[in-house]
Formats: C-alpha cells, structure tokens, sequence
C-alpha cells in the first residue's frame, strides 16, 4: 500500500533525528518598515480560521526626544473608547503599575528615537485569544521590553477591547513614526 | 496574504551528565528564535547568554522580578553576557525570544521570562550591542554553577511570511 510506504519513510525520517515540522503555528503577514518611516502599520483582511493571533515585533521610532509611551494598537479600525489595560513594569530601579480604562486604544509600551542608542529597538510579543470568537470581549496581553544599555524597561501587559465582533484587521500605531526597520510579524495559532 | 507553517524544532539538548555550558550553533532562515530552558542546576543563581562567542562588554539587560514579598527593577549595563534565566535545585524554567536574529541593520534585543516556582518570576529585556547575524548561543552561569542532568535546552525557529 502506498500509503503504508509514505508512512514508514515519514517514519524513518522523524527517527532519524529530523525535526517535525508543526502546522500548528502559520505565519499570515509581515511588515517591514521602509526609509521614509511609517505613522502606523496595519494588518487587515485576516482569517477567521485560527484559534489565537500573535504578534512579534521589533519597533523604533522617530521621535527626537527621549524613550515614552507612543506605541499603541487598535482592532478593526475602532477609535472609540472601548478599550483597557494594565501594565506592570520596571524600569531599571523600581517596578510599577499602570492602567487605562474606557480608552481609545490599547497601549502597548514605550520606545526610543533618534535620541536614544542607535540601531536599537524594542522588542514585543502580544498574544491576541479567541479573536475570532463573536460571544467574547477579546484580550490581550504582551511581553515588551526595550534595554538602551543604561535606560530601558520591560512590561507585562492585559488589555481588554469591549466588543464580541471577530478581529479582522490590526492597527499598530506611533504618535511619531515607526523607524525604517521596525517589523511586524502577525501568525495564527490553531486551536 | 501568504500563509506558512512554521515555528519549527530546531534542536534539542537534553543532558546526560551536569554541564557548565551548552551551545546551539547551527540555525538559518528563521525571523525570529525561541529558545525554552526547564530543568535545574546547581544551585539557584541566574544563568546568561553570549551570542557568536562575543565576551566583549556588549551586554544589557533591564529585568523586574517578584520574589514573593516584592516587585523589584533592575538593570545591568555594559555586562560581558546577558542574563536571561533563573534556575536552581528545585525545577525552573525560561523562555526566550531573540527577535529579528539575523537583521543585519539592528543591534539585537531578547525578551525572556524566567519561571523559578520555589523563589521568583522573571521578566528581562536584553540588548546586545552588534548589527552581526547571530550564529551561536551559548548559556552558563558566571559562578560556574552547573546545569543538571536532565535538563533540557530546545531551540524553534519561526520563519514570516
């Protein structure tokens, strides 16, 4: 049987040491942020198929201050004040709290401009659960650091958006403009 | 939009006998790396990465923690590695996760979260210095703390579409 025959060499493969691929994790789109810089970055039209999204990033600014909160996220293009969330995060000598309710977007974390330690960039991992699921507020959380090898902090972050319609675009923003080079990575996660 | 499996086994070490060091050397064409660490050493102390060999003062790291009584912050500045966990007697894990590990236009910044059930949690942010590929990793302790046998090191890569 030829089905038998496939099985045995998958089989013989995977004994061999080669690693299994997973179907569990698919990566949907990437942005990457060109010279000119960019306001914002959105991903739309993305399939109702997967369990959970996830977004990994790594981001700058242009900002010619110093290092703050100028990263935030949006769902379907809803600015109204349907959203909260709650930071814990240290900043190098002490940690803290934070927290914003009936806002107009979830914040993400701080990051740094032309003022701050060239070629870095903040890092992010946000977890989006149920996106897709019409009988449930969606939430978030995220892990976000940025290290300027002298200033810098790390958060942990929830945050909630108060509507049960399926997430079907995402918009990353910036009070100033993303950096060239800044990249946004959005996958699915079945369920 | 394109679409792809990926968040692939890379490799996995699991030790035979307690070690002072393990490597990962050989990993191409992913976006990002996820490294996950669970097991125990020695005795409890943080454990750090260096990246292609560097032990050059590249180093940062800004870390909050709880230890059961307090949130505390922290950070260190122009170190010769990067800590990224905590384990010790008692089973502890780490996560890693080395964004953009091959951007040639940025330094590189790690993310971790630490997980010691006998004493703390962890979250870190590390940064190391170089627009060079990262080609290797290594881990161990700086007091020369042992990882013990059976714990496990398991490397993913994650490849964008």
């Amino acid at each position: 049987m030829w089905w038998a025959r496939l099985l045995n060499v998958i089989s013989g493969l995977l004994a061999g040491g080669v690693a299994a691929s997973t179907t569990s994790y698919e990566s949907i789109a990437t942005v990457t942020v060109g010279a000119g810089g960019s306001t914002s970055i959105s991903f739309s039209s993305i399939p109702s198929t997967f369990k959970h999204l996830q977004i990994r990033a790594i981001t700058r600014d242009t900002d010619t201050g110093g290092f703050g909160l100028t990263t935030t996220m949006n769902f379907n293009g809803d600015t109204g004040a349907n959203y909260s969330w709650h930071w814990l995060y240290g900043n190098g000598s002490s940690a803290a709290a934070n927290s914003g309710s009936s806002a107009t977007t979830t914040a993400l974390g701080w990051t740094t401009g032309t003022a701050g330690t060239a070629n870095t960039y903040a890092a992010t991992v946000i977890d989006i659960l149920d996106y897709a699921d019409t009988n449930k507020y969606k939430t978030n959380r995220l892990l976000y650091g940025i290290d300027l090898n002298g200033s810098g902090g790390v958060w942990l972050s929830s945050g909630a958006w108060r509507s049960t319609s399926a997430v079907n675009s995402i918009t990353l923003n910036q009070t100033t403009k993303f950096a060239q080079y800044s990249s946004f990575a959005l996958y699915g996660i079945k369920g | 939009m394109a679409a792809g499996s990926t968040y692939t086994p890379i490799a996995t070490t699991t030790l035979g006998s307690n070690q002072a060091s393990v490597t990962f050397n050989s990993f191409s064409g992913y976006t990002d790396l996820v490294v996950a660490v669970n097991g125990t050493m020695s005795s409890t102390g943080n454990f750090y990465v260096q990246f292609n060999g560097d032990t050059s003062s590249n180093y940062s790291v800004t870390e909050m923690y709880g230890d059961g009584a307090s949130a505390v912050s922290a950070r260190y500045s122009s170190q010769t590695y990067a800590f990224c966990g905590l384990l010790g007697t008692a089973q502890g894990n780490a996560i890693l996760n080395i964004q953009n590990y091959a951007n040639t236009s940025t330094y590189k910044t790690f993310l971790a979260r630490g997980n010691y059930p006998s004493g703390y949690v962890i979250a870190r942010v590390g940064l190391w210095r170089s627009t060079a590929a990262i080609t290797s990793m290594t881990f161990a302790q700086a007091s020369g703390f042992t990882f013990q046998t059976g714990s496990t090191f398991t490397l993913y890569g994650l490849a964008s579409a």
